[in-house]
């Protein structure tokens, strides 16, 4: 290994907190006793300053620079209005990737939704609950590249009448009769499904710890009381529980929502965004990075804000009303 | 006394079929993982004619090549060392650096509080792509772009909105009481900050650190912005996405260097599972 790397460890970890604690302790030195209105402010301000300069610098001095740069030309020369927006919402491979966006919202929310509901609901019946929990919460520690790959040996395929060493393609041709192995992510019809499965797998562990928290939270005299009244089990699912759970669905919803229109790592990994796969992330990437259209790559970043205002709105909303709690 | 629980005593769902369908998807879950980790140890020759779920029968052969490999050819022992670099200091900074804030926020009275602490709800959800063009032009100015320092910087600020919220609302729930008697006592700021506050906030620290890790150990977009595609600083996010175009089939290397990446967030989850449980489900607001 190398030893400056080393070293460099070694100072980013010990002489980093060093230094901004001697920045605390140093200011406060400066302040000396000094009392009143005016010392308050300057000591807030020092224990503030390093957070509100990075916020400034990292977000809110982009967030800006972005808007503005979304109205210009690909290389940031001169304004050309609306002309990167229309082109999103009318270009022939930008619908496609409009398209994409669609189902993956659709279809990989209300999958994860539901599958975390029903492993949650089935856990909480059994006693060795907390470990089959963990095996479904596990795919959340790991990285969505290193997720590609798992799915990508998943679905790899191999012509019909050749030995199959893809999971997916060997369990069908096995249980399946004069079934012909697909290739799951070249196949236009099948493929933005297969990515939604891999985002499916990662995710669902997640809603479903939120969502058994969720259950353990209804009072037990409650089931208890319905099914004195004779109610059976389904009958309390759709009445009580499913009802009961509505607000931590909505806040697991939302979640998922936020994190799957930013979804890129998984869809770079397996297809790069080819043969009708691609998805807003991947293409403001390209359009960064391969074609240079910095105008383009920006509105297509607003776009990507502009659908998560309301949750951003409503969090705020949230943490006025909850004061301190939120 | 007997577990309250919230399944009818007189069982109505036949107990057989539960147990069986929690098997079915528990198997599900853990195959596709499974097959990756058999599949890192078999040989080459063997993985290209052969299903993994076959690795046990005939021929029966294991070996430790395909990790020798990416290890050193494969460039994943550097990049392991890279992401570790990259990953500590970019957890460290923004938690210091938004526990200041938080206490200014939580104990200090100063104008415009409310306002600024609302606009860091705000930001908490923004997508980051909304910052990479301007932050990469700036990183070029400065020559920063394919440095860790670059990349420090960048995830503290990204990290920051939400540390600041969470370690604010942990920090405003103490007992003002302790506080007040240690000004009593003479105590600055800082001696209470460093000595009495931050022992205390340990549980939410330990959350929010798990978090920010793992964010930063799991991350390919910002890796392969700020860091340029120089191999020499590339985490293993970047360097595994790089195999996958170069290598395509490969997978007795792309097994293996899966595998390594994965190793030590398992870690961390099986040894820390509250707390990264914890962390996981309040940052998952994270923008």
């Amino acid at each position: 290994m190398r030893m400056n790397t080393i070293l460099l460890l070694a100072i980013s970890v010990v002489a980093v907190p060093l230094l901004l604690s001697g920045y605390i302790f140093l200011s406060e030195r400066l302040l000396g006793k000094r009392a009143g209105r005016r010392g308050t402010r300057l000591r807030a301000l020092f224990w503030l300053a390093p957070a509100l300069f990075l916020i400034v610098v990292f977000l809110v001095y982009p967030i800006a620079t972005t808007l503005l740069l979304s109205i210009k030309d690909a290389s940031s020369q001169s304004y050309v209005g609306a002309k990167n927006y229309i082109h999103i919402f009318t270009d022939r491979n930008m619908l496609i990737v409009l398209r994409n966006n669609l189902l993956w919202l659709l279809f990989f929310t209300l999958a994860t939704l539901t599958l975390g509901l029903l492993i949650a609901l089935l856990a909480d019946r059994v006693k060795y609950e907390a470990a089959a929990k963990a095996l479904i919460f596990l795919p959340m520690a790991i990285s969505f590249v290193a997720a590609g790959i798992i799915w990508r040996f998943m679905y790899d395929f191999q012509p019909a009448g050749m030995k199959q060493i893809g999971t997916v393609n060997a369990l069908l041709t096995a249980i399946a009769p004069g079934f012909q192995p697909k290739a799951w992510l070249f196949d236009t019809g099948t493929n933005n499904g297969a990515l939604i499965v891999v985002g499916v797998w990662m995710w669902t562990g997640f809603a479903m710890v939120i969502l058994s928290a969720g259950l353990k939270g209804i009072p037990v005299e409650l089931l208890e009381a319905a099914r004195i009244d004779g109610a059976n089990e389904f009958q309390i699912l759709r009445r009580i529980t499913l009802p009961l759970l509505a607000p931590t669905t909505t806040v697991v919803a939302t979640t998922l929502i936020i994190n799957v229109l930013k979804v890129f790592d998984v869809v770079y990994v397996m297809t790069n965004g080819n043969l009708g796969t691609e998805v807003i992330a991947n293409r403001m990437y390209k359009e960064m990075f391969n074609y240079h259209n910095f105008g383009r790559a920006s509105a297509i970043a607003v776009v990507l804000l502009v659908v998560i205002v309301p949750v951003m709105v409503l969090n705020v909303k949230r943490f006025r009303q909850g004061g301190s709690n939120a | 006394m007997p577990r309250i629980s919230h399944v009818g005593h007189t069982a109505r769902w036949p107990r057989l079929f539960l147990h069986a369908a929690i098997a079915i998807i528990c198997v599900a879950w853990s195959l596709p993982s499974l097959g990756l980790l058999i599949s890192s140890f078999r040989p080459k020759n063997l993985i290209a004619i052969s299903g993994w779920w076959e690795a046990f029968s005939t021929p029966f052969a294991f070996t430790l090549d395909n990790y020798a490999y990416v290890l050193s050819r494969g460039h994943m022992g550097l990049s392991f060392v890279n992401s570790l670099i990259i990953a500590i200091p970019s957890t460290v900074m923004p938690i210091l650096i938004a526990a200041f804030a938080a206490y200014a926020f939580a104990w200090m009275r100063f104008p415009l509080k409310e306002p600024i602490f609302l606009v860091i709800v705000g930001l908490l959800v923004v997508p980051l792509q909304m910052t990479l063009i301007p932050i990469l032009r700036l990183f070029n100015k400065f020559g920063l772009t394919g440095s860790f320092f670059g990349i420090w910087l960048a995830h503290t600020g990204y990290g920051l909105p939400f540390a600041i919220y969470l370690l604010r609302n942990f920090i405003q729930d103490l007992p003002g009481s302790i506080l007040e008697s240690a000004f009593l006592d003479g105590a600055s700021h800082p001696q209470i900050f460093f000595s009495l506050i931050m022992p205390i906030s340990v549980p939410a620290i330990a959350s929010l650190a798990i978090f920010q890790f793992m964010w930063v150990w799991n991350d390919l977009l910002i890796a392969l912005i700020y860091l340029g595609g120089k191999a020499d600083v590339a985490p293993m996010t970047v360097t595994m996405s790089n195999m996958v175009n170069s290598y395509g089939g490969g997978w007795e290397y792309l097994t293996a260097a899966a595998f390594v990446s994965m190793a030590l967030p398992m870690i961390v989850f099986f040894a820390l599972q509250k707390y990264f449980v914890r962390g996981i489900l309040a940052g998952s607001v994270k923008g």
